[in-house]
């Protein structure tokens, strides 16, 4: 089953070309953030080729590419700093938008003593509560209903966030998705679902996920608007997420965005798409490439030039490397920190495992096959 | 004897019984067209079709209660999770209903089911992919509990665990799938609630399961040494458990480590700990010492998981305190 497909009920923008298809008309963006929203495409797709070049030359332990899906990013744009993102694994150009620094971005994928959650989580499971930007939890699904919940207590704050929350086609399948678009609709919860239907959940396709005709169709059960969009289509994107904003804020509860998109390489560094999928496959997605088209808008608009866009490729190119150098070889985080953050405070059982712990020679062997 | 890898010793098994009874099948994400995501499942959908190898939206609580209610009637479901700890979003169908339907009904309804899947930390996969989960299910009555440790266990327990007539809870290890072991050939069955010893020694005795029986073995090796010999017990099954084998070693020992990857507290080596001071008091020359995972979610960074989780060398110092050398 392959994702892209030509479907009249899709809300576009702007169609291949990069020509703003008949009827719609382009969302009111000033030129600055048209080109804000361009640069942040560009440098995810950059620092995804970096760092899986870095995974296969086993400098990184994992990693996971969005290649195709950047768009589904920049929904961000249409929202204001102060909303929460709950993102899965798949979203770093929102975070990228929202200022999420390079340095950080490389120090977390290697765990190190310069990562902002402390070697905690894989790679890849960022946390930054700075731009409001949820830790990312591993079980899919299980970030729909916090989502729900915090939009929920924004409400009951009295205050006018609004949340989106980030999953594949798959998550949908799950216990959380229906109990967080539920309760969503019944609170009128000011929640963005915004479902990345990219065709694949690992080996599995989506119409293994669903019997019904869209995914979007799903909203309806919830008393929900439920759209379809290109979701290769950045300004298609802005303007769905905008106005699922606006309703949220004013009171008239969830928004379901399904994007369609495509899943361009393995699921994570660890998966190979050609044991599962017709290798042809990602060669029809090229036409769609959300990069291609937005530039080519740009580009219409006197906003893009091929000058620009090598500087800004050699921008990140530089970059990375910078970011990269200053942190891939920094030490490992400290072993006392091991137990903190457990507790607010570190009871006393863990004071003494910790004590036993730095008692003890710091030269463990593997805990399996000596 | 024909050697092969933990893996393939799981295969194995399925094949096998999915050949001898048909209402045997297999059901959970990436079984069937990926072959298992660890590639336990390797060939069986080309062998026994769409009905029998059946790949699953990812709804752990949905494939976990569809395999409940197909045991209700007589097929024989064994539900795989990508791991144990995805099992969490299912514990419901596997605590409230598999655990308790033969019970709450009088005994009018059997849930031959098998949960299945790895279990414990591989290597920085982080906290929600590293729990080692035993001693959350085999705290569970009506639910049987199965960690096979090497190839021949895998094999002849998994088959006993289908032919079982309760829910079993079998959890394999990612670590173990790739080691290599001899296992006998044609019909082999490992009955639930037998033990097994690993390994023969006298001066103290290890009780462990699963891949925490390697940590044990790598423990005796280094005090052989030294000669200290550890007498390895692997229960294998942690409910029902194989007490009079573990009370046997003890007796003869006098000494007992336990080694498992749960966290300490309300923990599965806690509970043996407690029934060998009751069933071996007067033998008894020291302290039972178990050896546990760091109390805390298991961190991503390599140094920090190392110091997380029981090594050999915490085993030989359990072992040297056990034995009054420190
Ligand atoms: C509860 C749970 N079950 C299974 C998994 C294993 N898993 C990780 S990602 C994934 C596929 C998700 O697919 P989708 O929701 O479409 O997102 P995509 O990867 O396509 O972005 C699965 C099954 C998991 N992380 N959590
Ligand atoms: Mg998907």
């Amino acid at each position: 089953m392959v994702a892209i497909a030509k479907n009249d009920e899709l809300k576009r923008v702007i169609d291949e070309e990069g020509n703003v298809v008949k009827g719609a008309r382009p969302p009111d963006i000033a030129d600055e953030e048209l080109r804000k929203i361009y640069r942040t495409l560009v440098q995810v797709r950059v620092v995804d080729e970096r760092m899986m070049r870095l995974q296969r030359q086993g400098r990184l332990g994992f990693y996971m590419q969005s290649t195709g899906e950047e768009a589904t990013h920049l929904a961000v744009a249409a929202l204001r700093p102060s909303d929460w993102v709950f993102p899965s694994y798949r979203e770093p150009g929102a975070a990228f938008y929202r200022g999420y620094e390079l340095e950080q971005f490389i120090a977390q994928l290697y765990g190190n003593a310069a990562d902002p959650i402390k070697g905690r989580q894989m790679p890849v499971h960022h946390s930054m509560n700075w731009i409001n930007y949820v830790s990312i939890s591993s079980p899919v699904g299980t970030q729909i209903p916090q989502a729900t919940g915090m939009a929920m207590a924004a409400k009951i704050q009295g205050k006018d966030d609004v949340a989106i929350v980030y999953f594949g086609e798959g998550a949908t399948s799950t216990g959380e998705f229906h109990v967080g678009a539920n309760f969503a609709g019944v609170f009128k919860a000011p929640v963005i679902f915004l479902c990345r239907n990219n065709g694949w959940a690992i080996s599995t396709s989506a119409d293994r996920q669903t019997a019904a005709k869209t995914f979007a169709s799903k909203a309806v059960g919830y008393g929900m608007p439920g759209i379809r969009v290109d979701g290769n289509d950045v300004l298609a994107l802005y303007q769905a997420t905008a106005d699922a904003a606006e309703r949220a804020r004013a009171g008239d509860g969830p928004t379901f965005i399904e994007a369609l998109t495509y899943r361009v390489h393995g699921h994570s560094s660890s998966d190979d798409p050609s044991v599962y999928r017709d290798p042809d496959e990602p060669k029809r997605w090229q036409q769609a490439d959300p990069l291609a088209r937005f530039q080519r808008y740009l580009g219409k608009k006197k906003l893009w030039t091929p000058e620009w866009e090598e500087a800004l490729r050699t921008e990140f190119d530089q970059a990375i490397t910078v970011a990269h150098d200053k942190v891939a070889n920094l030490p490992p985080p400290d072993v006392e920190t091991l137990f903190d953050d457990v507790f607010e405070e570190l009871p006393s059982h863990l004071r003494e495992q910790k004590e036993w712990l730095m008692a003890q020679p710091r030269t463990k062997s593997p805990h399996y096959f000596h | 004897m024909p050697s092969m890898t933990y893996r393939e010793a799981l295969n194995q098994a399925l094949a096998e019984e999915m050949e001898r009874d048909p209402t045997v099948y297999l059901m959970g994400e990436e079984v069937g067209h990926y072959q298992g995501a660890y590639k336990v499942s390797q060939g069986l959908l080309a062998r026994f079709g769409e009905k029998r190898v059946i790949d699953a939206p990812i709804a752990e609580c949905g494939f976990a209660g569809i395999g409940v209610g197909s045991a209700m009637v007589g097929l024989r479901p064994v539900i795989e999770f990508m791991t144990w700890n995805f099992s969490l979003v299912a514990i419901d169908q596997i605590v409230n209903n598999a655990a308790k339907i033969r019970q709450m009904s009088g005994g009018q309804f059997a849930i031959p089911i098998v949960f299945r899947g790895p279990s414990g930390a591989a290597a920085q996969v982080g906290a929600q992919h590293s729990q080692a989960l035993e001693s959350y299910y085999v705290h569970i009555p009506g639910l049987k509990v199965v960690a096979p440790s090497t190839p021949a266990d895998a094999k002849g327990l998994l088959k006993a665990s289908i032919r079982d007539d309760n829910p079993v809870v079998f959890m394999e290890n990612e670590t173990l799938y790739s080691t290599q072991g001899e296992v006998p050939a044609g019909e082999h069955l490992v009955p639930l609630g037998r033990g097994d010893v690993k390994r023969v020694g006298t001066h103290c005795t290890i009780v462990a399961w699963g891949k925490a029986v390697h940590t044990g073995l790598a423990a005796a090796k280094l005090l052989a040494a030294e000669g200290i010999e550890l007498e390895v017990v692997d229960p294998r099954t942690l409910r029902p458990l194989d007490e009079e084998l573990i009370f046997e070693s003890v007796k003869k020992t006098g000494r007992l480590v336990v080694v498992q990857e749960s966290w300490p507290v309300a923990s599965f080596g806690v509970d043996i700990a407690y029934r060998v001071q009751r069933a071996c008091m007067d033998e008894l020359d020291a302290p039972v010492e178990v050896v546990s995972s760091a109390d805390v979610p298991m961190p991503y960074a390599r140094n920090l998981e190392l110091e997380v989780l029981p090594s050999a060398d915490d085993v030989v110092a359990a072992v040297r305190r056990a034995l009054y050398l420190v």
